[in-house]
């Protein structure tokens, strides 16, 4: 079977239920989806957020995500992706990312996901900037994320 | 070539994106934003930490000492913070 790949950057909210079952409609061959949401914290570092705004490149994110995509599925036994990345301002609690990866058995599932999370914190052309009391600022990147994707790395 | 910025580069640049025509004597990202730096006080803070910025050449990241000859659009931003 073929693996669809599925990649949005939109303002609108995603629903988690409807984007599995369009993943999954129609086929018997999947045994496995696992979902990872990337949701707005209310806090960071002790310091309460009010909102994040979050700003992306339009065209190199969409290219950037789907190349990353494309090396997922040529590295584990996939059977769908769907990554919904948003973009614009968002209140604590509302989503931000969501990344969807089906293969017929869990483990393929799950390293996929976290793969393209990984990848998709330190390459995709996305930034955040936070609102909190103190004013406004925009978040930095951190080291244990780039730890995080260079473990992906094949030697 | 058509320049981009983001985020806070963007900001401190005080624009998104412009076209600019660099001397043929900038040959590489690293050169551009040395040249750029040259142009106002705003280009300078933006470009103050040269090693903090991250480049991509026609929407595919590239490392400071990349060529920029040929390139349709050059982008100029932090390091990314999405997810």
């Amino acid at each position: 079977m073929t693996c669809p790949v599925t990649i949005r950057i939109q303002q609108d909210d995603f629903d988690i239920a409807r984007e599995i079952a369009v993943l999954t409609q129609g086929r018997t061959d999947i045994g496995a989806v696992v979902s990872f949401s990337g949701i707005c914290r209310g806090d960071e570092d002790s310091a309460k957020i009010s909102a994040l705004t979050l700003e992306h490149y339009p065209g190199m994110a969409e290219e950037e995500i789907r190349g990353h995509a494309d090396e997922a599925v040529s590295r584990w036994p996939l059977d769908g992706v769907t990554v919904i990345h948003r973009v614009g301002r968002f209140m604590p609690g509302q989503n931000i990312v969501l990344v969807l990866t089906a293969s017929q058995h869990r483990q393929a599932a799950f390293q996929a996901a976290e793969f393209l999370m990984d990848y998709l914190k330190t390459n995709a052309p996305f930034w955040k900037k936070e609102e909190s009391a103190t004013g406004t600022g925009w978040v930095e990147a951190h080291a244990r994320d780039d730890e995080a994707a260079a473990r992906w790395t094949r030697s | 070539m058509k320049v981009k910025y983001f985020a806070w580069v963007r900001e401190r640049v005080g624009k998104a994106e412009e076209t600019i025509e660099p001397p043929s004597t900038v040959r590489t990202v690293e050169e551009l934003i040395a040249w750029l730096s040259g142009r106002s006080e705003a280009y300078a803070h933006a470009f103050e930490k040269p090693k903090v910025i991250r480049a991509a050449i026609d929407h595919a990241h590239v490392k400071s000492d990349a060529a920029i000859a040929g390139a349709r659009e050059i982008a100029f931003f932090p390091p990314m913070t999405g997810g």
